[in-house]
């Protein structure tokens, strides 16, 4: 019995059952007691709730909800305005952050001073700060309607949130939206022909300035044309508020201005550690190949760069992502407010909620970092 | 060839340096114009609103008369900011609990201090549950419910406990991960991504609802700890990561020379591995300890008040209407000064590393 012991292969298996059974045991015990505290509490189990109606109010919406319609819709409500303040985040946060990570870089001691002093601001102080101060210090200091900051006047900002115009019809957009990916296949296929050409004859041909115009300034000039042909639905002032347009309510422009100046501090190191991770003598090099700054930046900068930026910064999507949370604290309608708050409240199915709402967030987070995954093996295989 | 500025006649020092790094070039001395500014308009309000034009003395709202901010507010709920409702004639036992833990810090940071090792040790043991004690009372102390703690206190509490709970779990969860047994291995890896995967609000949330429920009946979780416990996974999870990270970094062949001499998994873990792999996973697990710092403002979600809550809550004071930019410029400065610091500390450890490691 104890040479049995001895044999490693043995207490291995013996380690992975002790394991595996204390886990088992924990987990039944506390599964008893919840089943026989909620038959005590006389709460219901399973998922049927979800089909109810659920009554609740969500002045934020996207999906046309309302409150005669199911708890599945509400949950469909909380996810869409989950993404639709990540998304407008992400985007935001990735801008500030490159441009701040680059100023960083500056020669100019003035310009790189105040980007570190930007982002030792905001890297020191809690999102949820931000989140509070935005919304109870900033917005709620702003003027009344009839006081607004107007813009053209045509977008207005107020107490009472951002109003924006809206198109009334899409039609032209359609065609814009149309033009657009033709102008980018174009682009990919004078890539394609000039990079051929090149390897045939060696001329080179200016790409990139071509592409500027065709995939920057052409879909700039279709939006715009789009833009005039369409009818708006402009914010007007009426009485004591602006009718008209669509109104981005105070909590969505909070909770997406913290999110994305706070996470922008944070890609901002990512960005400026990945360019200085590319050593300077391969720079030397380039420019004694007689290469300009701009191709040296594309050709030898970045393409290094790039694999050393983009994991990190996939953590800084997701955490910004999960993040989105923070909107529970003044009620912008997403999951956790919609979903865990209110939900809960009205239903009192602590445990369905929770598992959703984790499962929830755990998809998001599983499908972005798939898709980053594929990207990063797409740009490792560009650096061989 | 890029047009290099022709050499310029040298100027004494500090003058050379300025033109060296603002005024390199015409589009830099542009910039830098710009820079300046810009940086001008926004420091002189800023500099009167909180220092030139602020008011410092009074005790209520009518001794604001200047325009600047009004720093009575601060000096008048500066005992709730610290700690929150805990009554006045005990405030000496929070007082003293923090005392200890700033003395014990300061004479283990000592790095020639005799037996600093089981000292350390002694002081793990000892000075948690005398904190729980001094703070929460009984046993000839009066008791002050946690409801009715508060403040900075909580915020530190909040950090200081769920840090001492994450460190030995996430060591635990770091090495099961590692782990030759393919079942521990796993249960660590799900262990780990479903904790850090999800938001720390909704843990704060599972841990105030479910941790009750899953107890046996009558067995009552303290709403604080709930909180702590919440915390504690979620910071062990990314705390593994980090210690991770210190594990890899040590090379194979300690390990395996230390199994040559006949040593045996955990002594080899406790005497070889471990000692250097904390070591440079210490920047890394700092890092996370500020994370966690932040994080404890997310107790406000379940109606526990901490700094960040406090301020909060002081702003619905009808008497003091309108001190939204005290109460925040006041909080975020205490954050930011405690987190600057921390992260400077840990950089500085990292150089050090890097130093001793020659690379």
């Amino acid at each position: 019995m104890l040479t049995l012991f001895r044999d490693r292969k043995v207490r291995d298996v013996l380690w992975q059952v002790v394991a595996v059974v204390g886990m088992v045991a924990v987990v039944f015990f506390f599964v008893r007691n919840a089943s026989a505290n909620m038959v005590k509490a006389g709460m219901a189990s399973g998922f049927n709730f979800l089909w109810r109606d659920s009554g609740i109010e969500v002045p934020f919406n996207l999906t046309g909800y309302k409150p005669s319609d199911t708890i599945l819709a509400l949950l469909w409500t909380g996810i869409v305005n989950t993404l639709l303040v990540s998304a407008a985040a992400i985007v935001v946060a990735t801008v500030i952050g490159f441009t701040v990570g680059l100023l960083r870089l500056s020669r100019n001691w003035l310009l790189s001073t105040l980007a570190g002093a930007y982002i030792e601001f905001v890297r020191n102080i809690p999102l949820l700060f931000f989140v509070l101060f935005w919304y109870f210090g900033v917005l709620a200091s702003l003027p009344g309607p009839k006081e607004s900051y107007g813009l053209f006047d045509v977008i207005f900002l107020n107490r009472r949130g951002l109003s924006i115009p809206t198109p009334t019809e899409m039609t032209a957009f359609r065609w814009a939206g149309f033009a657009i990916v033709m102008l980018i296949l174009v682009q990919i296929a004078l890539a394609a022909w000039a990079r051929r050409r090149q390897a045939r004859s060696g001329q080179s041909f200016p790409v990139w300035p071509v592409g500027f115009v065709v995939i920057g300034f052409l879909p700039l000039a279709a939006l715009v044309w789009a833009g005039m042909l369409t009818p708006w639905d402009l914010p007007i002032l009426r009485g004591f508020n602006y009718r008209g347009g669509f109104v981005l309510v105070p909590e969505f422009v909070a909770l997406f201005a913290a999110l994305s100046t706070y996470t922008a501090g944070f890609i901002a190191e990512i960005v400026r550690g990945g360019v200085q991770s590319v050593p300077q003598g391969q720079i030397d090099a380039a420019r004694a190949l007689g290469l300009g700054s701009g191709r040296i930046a594309r050709l030898v900068v970045i393409p290094q760069a790039l694999p050393v930026i983009i994991p990190p910064i996939t953590g800084q999507y997701l955490n910004l992502i999960k993040n989105s949370s923070f909107g529970a604290a003044i009620a912008y309608p997403e999951i956790v407010s919609v979903f865990m708050g209110s939900a809960l409240v009205a239903t009192g199915q602590a445990i369905e909620i929770i598992a959703t709402t984790l499962a929830i967030y755990l998809s998001i987070g599983l499908a972005v970092s798939a898709f980053m995954n594929w990207y990063n093996a797409r740009m490792r295989l560009v650096t061989r | 060839m890029a047009a290099r500025p022709l050499p310029m006649r040298r100027l004494p020092g500090w003058l050379d340096a300025t033109r060296r790094r603002l005024f390199a070039t015409p589009l830099d001395a542009a910039i830098s114009l710009v820079c300046l500014y810009l940086v001008w308009r926004m420091a002189v309000p800023l500099v009167h609103w909180t220092l030139l034009d602020a008011n410092w003395q009074g005790t209520s709202r009518d001794d604001c008369t200047s325009p600047g901010a009004c720093w009575v507010f601060i000096r008048a709920r500066f005992g709730q900011f610290m700690y929150g409702q805990y009554p006045l004639d005990q405030r000496w036992r929070v007082d003293l609990a923090g005392a200890l833990a700033v003395v014990a810090g300061a004479l283990l940071a000592v790095r020639r201090l005799p037996g600093r090792a089981r000292l350390a040790t002694a002081a793990v043991i000892v000075l948690p549950p005398l904190g729980i004690w001094l703070l929460y009372g009984g046993w000839g102390l009066r008791i002050v419910e946690t409801r009715e703690w508060g403040g900075l206190m909580l915020t530190l509490f909040l950090t200081v406990y769920a840090g001492l709970i994450s460190v030995p779990l996430g060591v635990l969860l770091a090495l099961g991960r590692r782990s030759r047994l393919p079942l521990i291995r796993l249960g660590c890896v799900v262990f780990i991504e479903f904790w850090r995967g999800v938001p720390i609000i909704t843990v704060i949330f599972l841990a105030s609802m479910l941790l009750p429920l899953i107890m046996p009946t009558g067995f009552d979780v303290d709403r604080l700890a709930r909180a702590v416990i919440g915390l504690a996974f979620v910071v062990a999870a990314y705390m593994a990561e980090a210690v991770r990270g210190g594990l890899q970094a040590v090379p194979e062949g300690q390990a395996e020379a230390a199994a040559a001499v006949g040593l045996g998994y955990w002594r080899i873990t406790r005497l070889i591995v471990l000692p250097q792999a904390l070591r440079i996973a210490l920047p890394a697990m700092t890092n996370e300890f500020i994370s966690l710092f932040k994080s404890t403002t997310l107790v406000l979600i379940v109606s526990i008040f901490d700094l960040l809550g406090i301020a909060q809550a002081a702003l619905a004071d009808p008497a003091w209407v309108g001190m939204n930019m005290e109460a925040y410029v006041f909080a975020g400065t205490i954050y930011w000064f405690s987190c600057f610091a921390l992260s400077r500390w840990s950089i500085a450890r990292e150089k050090r590393l890097q130093a001793a490691y020659g690379r």
